[in-house]
């Protein structure tokens, strides 16, 4: 959208726009000249990124205060407590310097602080499932945030009819619209930032979050156009004005969508050729992602849009071309940069409200409001999911509706788009800003921090209370797992003709040329080297007649074995197990005698030691915390095992087996990203045909590179992975010459 | 009727499948779909191979032991009325099935004992009817992470075995088993829902 050039930061620079003079002038009034000055007090120079610099150390110090006491982040959202912050911060500031300063300047917001949280955002987003539930996201964001603008502006003029809101707020049906359409959209940054700290399935997560994301293209279209219709006047506007309004969300939306997917496109393309500049790498992630969301404002197009597709839509082919590093180096950096800006933004909104000149109160608009954005927000989503589950695969239940209501958290993006209003034109801006100020607020500190515990009443009504058995939560923890082995089977999520169609194209065009074909060659060669230190190890394996799991002599990297954990406490498993623990509460409260001692800690031992089923995963999407080593490593971990049995198994029935000579070419393996990362498929290995063999061995054990996985097993782990592979290749190919040497 | 009567003629034995199943019409058009995408050189049925190329099976804990449930009685091939007929068990529990179930008929491969039986099986890796404190050891080792050692695993199973087994014979049966888990949702926790 179109942004008045508004200052940066709005700091007090305006006095000291020019630095002073290091030196005094000779002074002509025949003073002498003053003695070398050792030291100079320049604040001046340094005011404004010092202060940049300083108020984000202040958020970061506020955010480690915070988590030193787990008490507190486990109850409330760190949202609410930088909000909280802000307020004492600018109270401060209030107090001291008798004027509110530090606004949350709605250019800054705009050009530096949203982009890195929607890039994140955008970048880490799990495609897949993305665009699976693309038609819900859709739906609310579009429709929903439609059905919100309007009847929320349309209830409020209805109240200002019926004499509940004070006379002095002068708005007119069309103010109240804008208004409308403006605090209707829900906020990305809000619920990103809420709904980390619930648990709640992929599924629903996705939808809440993508139309938090999309609903941006419709907010622009409907500000603008409320704006631009405020300002011609109602009586001015024409039937054409209507249909133009209408043709704009398309041209906004379909056009920040295509602007991201060109820069996408510029992006994979050029990390192809980035081989031997591998520094400049997340450089060039970040600066294309970011020129695609200044295009997209610069021609007033949905540049959150343009954001969240360049990030889906580049991410396949640019994990593939960059350097391990680089990509380490990119996620680090998102994360850090996207918490940063978070932080930061919560902490101005709270500073932001103390400065009473620029709001006035009214209780009806803002309790109207209130009212109104809860009601006609829960009312929409039962409505459209109504409508949804028609057609839906998987439908969307009750506790999924009550979730997708409750969490339409109304944050930033509504604040500074309040501010940005003409007062001129809209004679009630400050009755407004006070309602958005009020309903952030309340959005994201009540709903913040009640949404937890509704979400465990209402997941708790429905199991019963009583003391899980082990045998119980060893049968659930198994039923789980079967559940999703299933789905896997049965391809859960159903046969996509589009979705193949798509998959094809890319294969054929787009993977071609957009992903580097180096990549191969150089696996190839640690594939080598793997290889030849294996073969040693491979054979002693095959000899050894393959303990499964007590085997420390095969020296698979970094391949932890049972026995080799010298002593495990409970707590030691408690701990690692993090916050994905369950919650045995009545174990630990009942714990008496010695042996319910022991079984609780037996409890506490299995539940800590249990791998975690797909669904309890925690979306990838988290920016506080980095985690998906635990699930990286139990992924890896179960990989490797179920990759000896298969081994076992291939060995055991190998004198069945009858040697397919026509086998499929054997593919490497890469496994996918959560997100749909790519990997490259081999046509051949080199050194495998020097070898001659083609067996069943390597295609046990390579994975559908197509096949959608739910894991999120990174680079790192390929070689790992190669390194079995040279096992079982190695293995078969000492059975082949086995069997040919006439065994 | 008359396209679905098409669709129906292309999955050889479309109808006696759906007899015994209780598949609808459309899921079982979506299996056989689904069946001819992992059959890989289109030869008609489905082999061991095929089923492990489905990646996220390969981090699956049980992931070995559900293909293995595919492929009963040592055979090496699946066809599809096999495939499906395993998946049949993952059918959600309708709710008329009960009240007007013929009782001569066998029970539907959805019910609430079938489906356990299904998951004793997986457990039960020998067929002798009984869970013995070895096969849960095995199960337990496969569920948990290395971190686990073989000590606490060994009393864990010892207790989860005890837990269970009413008549001391160190085994679980499956009557013992059903009874265990009578307090669990088994319909709802072992349903698919997209396999109306």
């Amino acid at each position: 959208m179109l942004l008045a050039s508004l200052p940066l930061l709005g700091l007090p620079l305006a006095g000291a726009a020019t630095t002073e003079a290091p030196t005094q002038e000779p002074g002509s009034s025949g003073e002498p000249p003053p003695g070398l000055a050792l030291f100079r007090w320049q604040w001046h120079e340094v005011e404004a990124p010092y202060l940049v610099a300083l108020w984000i150390l202040v958020a970061s110090l506020a955010k480690i205060v915070f988590h030193l006491s787990r008490k507190v982040t486990s109850l409330v959202p760190e949202s609410c407590l930088l909000i909280l912050l802000g307020l004492v911060l600018g109270g401060i500031v209030l107090a001291v310097a008798k004027k509110a300063e530090y606004q949350l300047e709605p250019g800054t917001f705009f050009l530096f602080l949203l982009p890195p949280i929607v890039l994140d955002s955008g970048y880490f987003m799990p495609s897949r499932l993305f665009f699976d539930n693309l038609g819900a996201i859709l739906t609310y964001a579009v429709v929903g945030t439609l059905w919100n603008a309007f009847t929320t502006g349309a209830a409020l003029w209805g109240l200002q009819q019926a004499g509940l809101v004070a006379p002095r707020v002068q708005a007119s049906l069309l103010d109240f619209l804008l208004f409308g359409s403006l605090i209707s959209a829900v906020d990305p940054v809000a619920v990103l930032a809420v709904f980390e700290e619930v648990h709640v399935n992929d599924t629903l997560f996705i939808i809440v979050f993508g139309e938090s994301l999309l609903n941006d293209a419709v907010t622009v279209v409907l500000y603008k156009v409320c704006n631009s219709f405020v300002e011609m006047g109602s009586a001015n506007v024409q039937a054409a004005d209507y249909l133009k309004g209408v043709a704009s969300l398309f041209v906004v939306s379909l056009g920040g969508a295509a602007v991201g997917l060109v820069f996408a496109f510029l992006l994979a393309l050029t990390t192809r050729f980035t081989k031997r500049v591998r520094i400049i790498e997340p450089l060039l992630v970040f600066l294309l992602a970011y020129a695609a969301y200044l295009t997209a404002e610069m021609a007033s197009l949905s540049a959150i849009l343009a954001v969240t597709m360049c990030g889906l839509g580049c991410k396949k082919y640019v994990e593939a071309n960059i350097s391990h590093k680089s990509r380490t180096a990119v996620k680090y950096t998102m994360k850090t940069l996207a918490s940063c800006a978070e932080t930061v933004i919560f902490m101005l909104l709270g500073i932001s409200a103390v400065d009473s000149s620029k709001w006035a109160w009214d209780s009806g608009l803002v309790l109207g409001t209130l009212f109104f954005i809860l009601f006609f927000r829960a009312l929409g989503v039962v409505l459209q999911t109504w409508v949804l589950n028609q057609f839906r695969l998987v439908p969307l239940d009750k506790i999924d509706q009550v979730v997708m209501s409750y969490g339409g958290l109304r944050g930033a993006v509504a604040f500074a788009l309040v501010i940005l209003l003409d007062r001129t034109k809209v004679p009630a801006k400050d009755y407004f800003v006070a309602t958005t100020i009020v309903v952030v607020f309340f959005t994201v500190i009540v709903q913040g921090l009640t949404i937890k515990p509704l979400v465990k009443w209402l997941k708790v009504k429905r199991s019963e209370h009583h003391k899980p058995t082990l045998n119980q939560e060893l049968h659930e923890h198994t039923f789980d797992h079967i559940l999703a082995a299933v789905e896997d089977v049965v391809g859960h999520h159903g046969y996509h003709y589009w979705r193949d169609r798509w998959e094809q194209f890319d294969k054929k065009y787009l993977s071609q040329l957009l992903m580097r074909r180096s990549a191969y060659r150089i696996r190839d060669q640690i594939w080598d080297v793997y290889y030849r230190l294996n073969i040693r190890d491979a054979i002693s394996f095959v000899d050894q007649g393959g303990h499964v799991l007590s085997s420390t002599g095969l020296t698979l990297p970094s391949m932890p074995s049972r026995n080799s954990v010298a002593e495990t406490s409970v707590t030691n498993l408690l701990r690692e197990s993090g916050s994905g623990a369950c919650l045995d509460l009545q174990v630990i409260d009942t714990v008496r005698s010695g042996r319910d001692r022991e079984d609780a800690a037996m409890h506490h031992l299995l539940c800590g030691g249990l791998y975690k089923p797909r669904r309890r995963y925690k979306a990838s999407c988290s920016r506080h915390f980095i985690s998906e080593d635990a699930q990286e490593r139990q992924d890896k971990e179960i990989f490797q095992q179920n990759m000896k049995r298969r081994l076992e198994s291939f060995k055991s029935t190998k004198h069945n087996i009858c040697f397919n000579k026509s086998k499929p070419r054997p593919r490497k393996t890469g496994r996918k990203k959560k997100d749909g990362l790519a990997n490259t498929e081999a046509t051949n290995g080199k050194p495998l045909r020097d070898l001659g063999f083609q067996d069943t061995a390597a295609v046990i054990l390579t994975v559908e590179s197509e096949e959608e996985e739910e894991s999120d097993s990174s680079e790192t782990e390929k070689e790992d992975d190669e390194g079995i592979i040279f096992v079982a290749r190695a293995t078969s190919e000492v059975l082949q010459e086995g069997k040919v040497s006439g065994e | 009727m008359g396209s679905r009567g098409s669709h129906a003629a292309r999955i050889p034995d479309g109808d006696s499948i759906r007899r015994e199943t209780g598949f609808s019409q459309a899921s079982l058009l979506r299996l056989y779909h689904r069946f001819r995408a992992l059959d890989r050189n289109e030869k008609g049925y489905l082999s061991r191979v095929d089923l492990q190329q489905i990646g996220a099976l390969a981090v699956n804990p049980l992931g070995e032991r559900i293909i293995d449930s595919f492929f009963p009685d040592g055979n090496l091939r699946v066809d599809f009325p096999g495939f499906v007929r395993v998946l049949a068990h993952f059918r959600p529990v309708d709710d008329d099935d009960s009240g007007m179930r013929d009782p001569k008929q066998p029970e539907p491969l959805n019910s609430r004992m079938n489906k356990l039986r299904f998951v004793f099986q997986l457990y039960d890796l020998d067929r002798d009817g009984k869970i013995s404190r070895h096969e849960m050891l095995q199960v337990l080792r496969l569920m948990v992470g290395v971190q686990v050692t073989e000590e606490q695993l060994e009393s864990i199973t010892d207790r989860t075995v005890q837990e269970a087994d009413e008549d001391g014979d160190g085994a679980v049966s499956f009557l013992e088993f059903t009874k265990s888990l009578e307090k669990m949702d088994i319909e709802q926790k072992m349903s698919i829902r997209i396999l109306k």
